[in-house]
């Protein structure tokens, strides 16, 4: 029965969008807003939980002085901070306990809240994000090096590439004539980019939405119960 | 002579008054073909004799609103120019709508006005889907059919898959050093297929901890994915027969920011050191920062994702990388059920049927019949 009612009701939903997608009247036309509505109920109410995992997991290595507590017990605080900066004064149109803190948001030029969003979170974000500059940069370095005639052409065509998305592309190969300005490095550089480049990430996206097909048909039919946890 | 120079004269003349009425102004509107019934298609012609055109509406009161125009007709693409047509869409089904073109002649310094009205109506059948419906009956087909045959007993045969088969190789290897295993379900919310596929990969990764007892940490995203991996791993090491092993706190939900959850996970691979990583399920930008850092600690890494521009970065920062279709086919491969590996099958005469279908697309294309890749585009092509 625990398996079953999952099942009889992943079949019927997956069968109810898949018809829907072909009929445009009315009522299937509405089913997938509405059972995109239904998932965004669920969610809400899914995040409690998974607040509640997250001061659960925090506060067990902190009391348990877990190694590395001290970053759990930052974690927290920040969580804390914010729920009670939100909650006191609200965010930026939406007022708090305290209403807007007008005597707050004088002395900070803007709502706790937005504050720390502002100069703390966002930032850290950017920051986490910056690191993928350094990250494109090693992992470049480890697949250009040539070791065999693959990494070789990936090398060659990466260069190219790089090269010519530049200026100086345009600079060193200019003297080119018109009649050979397939071969200047910008020409180039688009022609790798729009024909092997795409070619090879439809190929790519054509095996992925066959394979989603597949998987969708085995999960409707209930072949596929992995995600229920275990199998028959 | 003078009588047959007239009558040439008359006939000419004749003609001219005939080429005008060819190019008679013309306006319509008719409810735009199987659809839901909430767009209407307005198209005019106005034979090349006007400047600018303003496309009204009548509202609830009777009284005709602009909603569109057009200053310089002759600068404009065929779709605004003097015969052009324009879809009118967010509008209620079964609903009669009253239309007004008039247009604007700079030379003559007037204009006229066309008065156009249509019922919108709902149908039954998305007609420009047609294509996608036999394509994927076709495609649904031929995987119930290896399904069936799996079924009757038919020896299958199935490529190998370096990354699912190193997976045997990731958990011993993590249960000798005593070093837990990490399994990032992507970043994507359980209403993602690769997310679904990720959580069946999980399952057979949890069956596999809990027989050689290693250690599992799945860090989630969402709180949903959070309460469906809880579910799939738990009844993983049930069905290992070691539900004393399952550690609800090792799978846990970090937060809902994209690079907030990046520094938790980088956070988890610096300090507990893991063994193998698994990244399997829908990645973005964060895919490179999360597999270098776990290439930086020096674990065996498998990924996988459905995000063709994120398949570079995984390739060259991981050991193992499943591309494709690869990533969903996972769960069937692993499971080595012949009713799912069946459905692998299926795929195969997918991907034999797109090459066809491309090489005959290129062939039409060549002889010049578009009618080939317009059926197949859906009309948009």
């Amino acid at each position: 029965m625990k398996k079953n009612v999952p099942l009889i009701l992943a079949f019927i939903s997956g069968m109810l969008i898949l018809v829907a997608g072909f009929i445009p009247h009315y009522p299937f036309a509405m089913l997938e807003e509405t059972l995109t509505n239904w998932f965004m109920i669920i969610s809400s109410f899914a995040i409690l939980l998974g607040q509640s995992s997250l001061i659960q997991a925090n506060v067990t290595r902190v009391a348990r002085r877990s190694p590395n507590w001290q970053y759990h017990l930052a974690g927290l605080i920040s969580f804390g901070l914010m729920v009670a900066f939100g909650l006191l004064w609200g965010m930026e149109h939406t007022p708090g306990i305290f209403g807007h803190g007008e005597a707050v948001v004088r002395n900070l030029g803007i709502k706790p809240f937005d504050y720390v969003f502002e100069y703390a979170y966002m930032p850290l974000s950017a920051t986490m994000f910056a690191l993928l500059a350094f990250y494109i940069a090693s992992a470049a370095y480890r697949a250009f090096i040539i070791r065999s005639f693959e990494s070789n052409l990936l090398m060659i065509t990466a260069v190219i590439v790089m090269l010519g998305r530049t200026s100086f592309a345009t600079l060193l190969t200019s003297w080119i004539p018109q009649s050979w300005s397939f071969l200047r490095l910008p020409e180039i550089t688009d022609f790798i980019m729009q024909y092997p480049n795409t070619a090879a990430q439809r190929a790519i996206l054509i095996s992925a939405s066959l394979g989603i097909v597949g998987a969708s048909l085995r999960i409707i039919l209930g072949i596929e119960r992995s995600y229920l946890g275990g199998g028959k | 002579m003078k009588i047959f120079f007239l009558a040439i004269l008359l006939s000419l003349l004749s003609l001219s008054l005939g080429g005008q009425e060819a190019q008679a102004e013309k306006f319509s509107a008719e409810d735009h073909p199987w659809d839901d019934g909430t767009a209407v298609l307005l198209k005019w012609d106005l034979g090349g004799q006007r400047d600018s055109l303003s496309l009204q509406k009548a509202d609830s009161l009777g009284v005709y609103q602009e909603f569109y125009n057009e200053f310089d007709l002759s600068l404009q693409s065929n779709e605004f120019a003097v015969v052009g047509q324009y879809k009118d869409s967010s509008l209620s089904p079964d609903t009669a709508y009253k239309y007004r073109l008039v247009a604007y002649s700079r030379d003559r310094a007037d204009s006229v006005s066309f008065l156009a009205e249509t019922v919108t109506r709902q149908q039954w059948f998305a007609m420009e889907k047609l294509s996608m419906l036999i394509l994927l009956t076709l495609i649904c087909a031929a995987i119930l059919y290896y399904i069936f045959s799996a079924r009757r007993g038919k020896e299958l045969f199935i490529r190998r898959i370096g990354g699912l088969d190193s997976m045997d190789e990731a958990v011993g290897r993590a249960t000798e050093k005593g070093k837990p295993i990490l399994f990032v379900p992507g970043i994507s919310d359980l209403g993602d297929i690769q997310t679904i596929a990720a959580l069946n990969i999980l399952n057979h990764l949890a069956v596999k901890s809990a027989e050689y007892g290693a250690e599992l940490l799945v860090p989630c995203r969402f709180s949903m994915v959070l309460s469906a991996a809880r579910e799939t791993v738990k009844e993983a090491f049930m069905k290992a027969g070691r539900p004393d092993a399952y550690r609800e706190e090792n799978i846990f939900y970090v937060t809902d920011d994209q690079f907030g959850f990046v520094a938790g996970v980088d956070g988890i691979m610096l300090r507990e050191q893991p063994a193998a990583n698994f990244f399997l399920g829908a990645f973005w930008a964060e895919s490179l920062i999360l597999t270098e850092t776990g290439f930086g600690t020096g674990a065996i890494q498998t990924a996988g994702t459905g995000q063709p521009h994120q398949i570079p970065f995984f390739v060259v920062s991981c050991d193992y990388t499943l591309i494709g279709e690869e990533l969903y086919a996972a769960s069937a491969y692993l499971s080595r059920d012949p009713q799912q590996l069946g459905s692998l099958k299926g795929h195969d005469f997918g991907k034999l049927m797109v090459i066809v279908l491309v090489l005959v697309g290129i062939v039409m294309e060549i002889a010049g019949w578009g009618w080939f890749k317009e059926f197949l585009a859906g009309g948009n092509g």
